[in-house]
């Protein structure tokens, strides 16, 4: 008697907080600002006797590839549509749509006045709680830019001034009025995080912890701690929940009285800790911007310690000095062809640095421009890569190259079963290219995104512009 | 240590350290770009005592110590690696291994009398990196900043020399909109005080300073010996972009009889007939493509092609001093967007030196061989310098670069990185 009615107690009590407690689960919190994107629908297109770098490592020559519906369809040979458009890409190359890891465009717009300084929440050096994609300005001309160099997707992360500088939000390149007109769909969210010189320099400047690296290791560790206990929180809380509706199917009583007492009190959600949180978990991939190699093995240390990954190291101007602990570790390396020198942390960069990564077995090479110059041209970037692989005497085909900034870039930033390479099914993210794209005289023909024609050379209707840039310069004889 | 000891131990280090050295030389089979804007053809150097000797077909090796074959491979004069700070900036955050700029001083508004020369170091790491990529030498620069002026340099050359610099002394100008809302809040500021200070070369100056306000001189004797002197037989580079501040620059430049160039240059394509018929040079970087301010709404990649279109004097920089060696890809860019190859090839080569009054720097006879052998095209990121000759000497073509690469490529560490020393 006992027992049914407090089991009647119970699911009463239990389905009473229900709708209240839905929200409040950690693991299944709907998506904040969710991606609006939709690709309007394209003609299918058939490119005819391209050379194709799949940016899985494969080249076809000769070859045929169609995309409908979005995607790809086939590549080699297969059926057409009746209303599928032919371009003749004899002579051309095809890719997938580049990729860039680290960019700031719309949260360092151009043009870079002070008020649109939005890319480092520079007040206090662990901010995992601020998210990128709210600074990001859809209307900055360097996304039209990048387009024009055949960027199809691009990682928008925070600046370097903090340890935890946020969240990174991954981006289609597509024109729209706001950020989740563009957010890539179901793309995890990134986690910046920074080594070394700026987040030491930016608060020991103010005679604020950390300034000097030890405090940087000291403020990481603390901020996983916090960022453990609160998982730990919310799985006792979220196990209680579940107890407690496993108890009132049962009909059972004792003990689960307990865990519904529990589920009267969940934990404070916590912005920042929700963060780190999910980097513990997983669901939020880490990019640290980290140059020195000594440096990225400590941080692979303190991963270890608290049983998290590290996705990606970004810059890693040393990381041709630990090729093979970075693969073992299967953490990607995103790098600059030529950048050094222009702090004492990155004083031994050298042109070879991403084609070491990439030798390593299993190495997982990125180029990244963290630049709006260099995002328009990330292949001529890896060509440079290339050339001084292949000078050092290391055989990179441009088949392996164009991984640096397709299908690896892909894999960072967690959408490689969607794009980053020529496979049917994937996204029709493609790129046609006038010549061998691993050249300073290399252009994109055309750009797709989905299966749409985003962008055509010399040809205006294709050539998206910012609000910005309408009526400027009036008056200006062409 | 005592004088006579460090004289020898500098000596020594000296000796290690210089290139190798070939009483004569002999190139054959370049296809020779000489660094005008001709096209290549295919052609053998020969070069003697640090100079070329003789540029032909089928000259005879039984002159020469030694022979390269360059095997078709294209041949340029050393490249000019745009304004930069080389040797003036070992690293750019190690703010006491930078003596680009000068900061904070009070002894007054504008010091043309500053000059960068004096701390430029040789020995850089910088310059061997920049050097073996194909470059062979610079506009030294007082670092273009907040002030009206920021100082004077000159062309320097890679020769690892510690007083290598030619060409006429070059006052760094700041007229934008930047450094005009540091100093004053206006860029008309700069008009302001320039014409003030101009004005004053012509006065009578009795305390050797002119002053502005009590407290601030505008600028000091030694300042104004520099302008005077400058104004005569110097160059003044004026920091523009916008398309009304490049104007100003004509207007005050024919005014005061300045000999003029424009660095920046976003907009310069708006305003290219009056450069042309002003007959004033353009350093642009030709991949700023993007309005990333105000003062360069117009930037476009074409900028070059139509500057050379309209007879505008073009030359390039890329804004770097680490990654100078970028200049080749810059160039590259500007033939990618419509400027002849040819006009390229000259921009990098002998037109900074007839700008910036420095020696000669085509392939030609009895001109010094600063000469470069390039794996592939010289403007095109697939090519690499294969050889750098200064001076007639074979570059060792090593730089700390080259040196950490030999020591982390091998697969074998051994007993540790650290015992590998190439």
């Amino acid at each position: 008697m006992l027992g049914l009615l407090g089991t009647l107690f119970m699911r009463s009590l239990f389905f009473a907080l229900t709708p209240l407690l839905i929200p409040m689960v950690l693991q299944a919190q709907p998506e904040a600002f969710p991606s609006t994107y939709e690709a309007p629908s394209g003609p299918p297109v058939l490119f005819k006797n391209a050379t194709i770098l799949t940016g899985d490592g494969r080249r076809l020559d000769d070859t045929d590839l169609y995309i409908a519906n979005g995607q790809i369809q086939w590549v080699g040979a297969g059926e057409i549509g009746p209303d599928a458009t032919a371009v003749d890409a004899s002579d051309r190359w095809i890719t997938p749509g580049l990729i860039d890891v680290h960019s700031h465009l719309g949260v360092y717009p151009s043009p870079g006045v002070a008020a649109h300084s939005d890319g480092n929440e520079a007040t206090a050096p662990v901010t995992a709680e601020v998210w990128a994609e709210h600074s990001v300005w859809p209307q900055d001309p360097g996304f039209s830019r990048a387009l024009a160099g055949g960027v199809t997707a691009m990682q928008i992360l925070p600046g370097s001034a903090n340890l935890f500088g946020g969240r990174g939000v991954t981006l289609k390149n597509v024109p729209s009025i706001s950020y989740q007109g563009m957010k890539f769909p179901d793309a995890p969210h990134g986690l910046k995080m920074a080594c070394g010189e700026n987040p030491k320099r930016v608060y020991g400047g103010r005679t604020q912890a950390p300034s000097t690296r030890m405090g940087n290791v000291a403020a990481y560790r603390s901020a996983w701690i916090r960022a453990q206990r609160y998982q730990a929180d919310w799985d006792r809380y979220n196990q209680a929940v579940k107890d407690a509706a496993e108890a009132a199917e049962n009909d059972s009583s004792g003990a689960s009285v307990a865990s519904a007492l529990l589920t009267n009190t969940p934990p404070r959600r916590n912005l920042e800790l929700d963060t780190l949180a999910g980097a513990l978990r997983g669901d939020i991939l880490v990019h640290m911007h980290c140059y020195r190699a000594d440096e990225m093995l400590t941080i692979l240390d303190m991963a270890e310690e608290f049983g998290y990954r590290v996705g990606t190291f970004h810059h890693g101007v040393e990381a041709y000095k630990i090729a093979d602990e970075l693969a073992e570790n299967d953490v990607c390396g995103a790098l600059w062809s030529d950048w050094w020198g222009f702090k004492i942390e990155a004083y031994d960069g050298i042109q070879e640095n991403i084609a070491l990564v990439d030798r390593a077995t299993g190495g997982c090479a990125i180029v990244h421009s963290d630049s709006d110059e260099g995002i328009q041209r990330l292949n001529q970037e890896a060509a440079k890569a290339m050339l001084r692989g292949n000078r050092a005497g290391l055989d990179i085909p441009p088949e392996r190259a164009i991984r640096w900034i397709t299908y690896n870039a892909a894999k960072s930033l967690g959408v490689h079963e969607q794009t980053g390479s020529i496979e049917d099914g994937k996204m029709a993210d493609v790129v046609l290219w006038n010549q061998d794209p691993f050249s300073v005289y290399a252009k994109p023909l055309q750009v797709y995104i989905d299966g749409v024609l985003r962008y055509e050379q010399d040809n205006p209707s294709r050539s998206p512009k910012s609000d910005f840039e309408l009526g400027q310069l009036m008056g200006t004889a062409q | 240590m005592n004088t006579t000891r460090f004289v020898i131990a500098l000596l020594g280090h000296l000796l290690l350290a210089s290139p190798s050295y070939t009483a004569s030389l002999l190139i054959t089979n370049g296809t020779v770009f000489i660094g005008d804007d001709a096209p290549s053809s295919q052609l053998d150097i020969l070069i003697e005592d640090g100079l070329v000797e003789a540029v032909g077909s089928d000259l005879s090796a039984a002159d020469a110590d030694q022979v390269i074959d360059a095997a078709g491979r294209p041949v340029t004069p050393a490249l000019f690696a745009g304004i930069t700070a080389a040797g003036l900036s070992e690293i750019g955050m190690v703010y006491e291994a930078v003596d680009s700029r000068l900061n904070e001083l009070y002894t007054g508004l504008m010091h043309p009398e500053f000059d960068v020369r004096k701390a430029y170091n040789p020995l850089s790491s910088v310059v061997p990196v920049t050097r073996i990529e194909g470059y062979g030498y610079t506009l030294l620069a007082a670092a273009f900043g907040d002030r009206t002026i920021s100082g004077q340099g000159s062309l320097v050359r890679f020769d690892s020399g510690f007083d290598s610099f030619e060409g006429k002394t070059t006052i760094f100008v700041n007229v934008d909109g930047y450094s005009g809302n540091k100093i004053g809040g206006s860029r008309a500021a700069h008009w302001m005080l320039l014409e003030t200070a101009f004005s004053s070369l012509a006065a009578k100056q009795g305390n050797g300073f002119w002053l502005t306000h009590n407290e601030h001189p505008l600028i000091n004797q030694d300042g104004r010996a520099t302008l005077k002197d400058a104004r005569e037989n110097g160059i003044f580079v004026f920091r523009a972009n916008r398309a009304s501040d490049i104007l100003q620059v004509l207007a005050f430049s024919r005014k005061h009889q300045l000999n003029a160039i424009i660095s920046g240059g976003q907009e310069a394509w708006i305003v290219r007939e009056a450069l042309a018929e002003s007959g004033t040079p353009v350093v642009i970087n030709a991949l700023d493509n993007l309005p990333g301010s105000f003062d360069g709404l117009g930037a476009r990649l074409d900028n070059a092609a139509l500057l050379h279109r309209a007879g505008v004097s073009l030359l390039f920089t890329s804004g770097e001093t680490h990654n100078a060696r970028k200049l080749r890809q810059v160039a590259g860019n500007a033939v990618a967007n419509g400027l002849p190859y040819e006009a390229a090839i000259a921009a990098m080569t002998s037109r900074p030196a007839e700008v910036f009054g420095g020696k000669p720097r085509m392939i030609a006879p009895g001109l010094r061989a600063d000469v470069v052998i390039w794996s592939d095209d010289p403007l095109n990121i697939t090519s690499a310098a294969d050889q750098v000759i200064i001076d007639g000497k074979l570059d060792p073509m090593t730089s700390r670069q080259t040196e950490l690469l030999k020591r982390y490529l091998p697969t074998e560490p051994g007993l540790g990185r650290a015992y590998i020393n190439p």
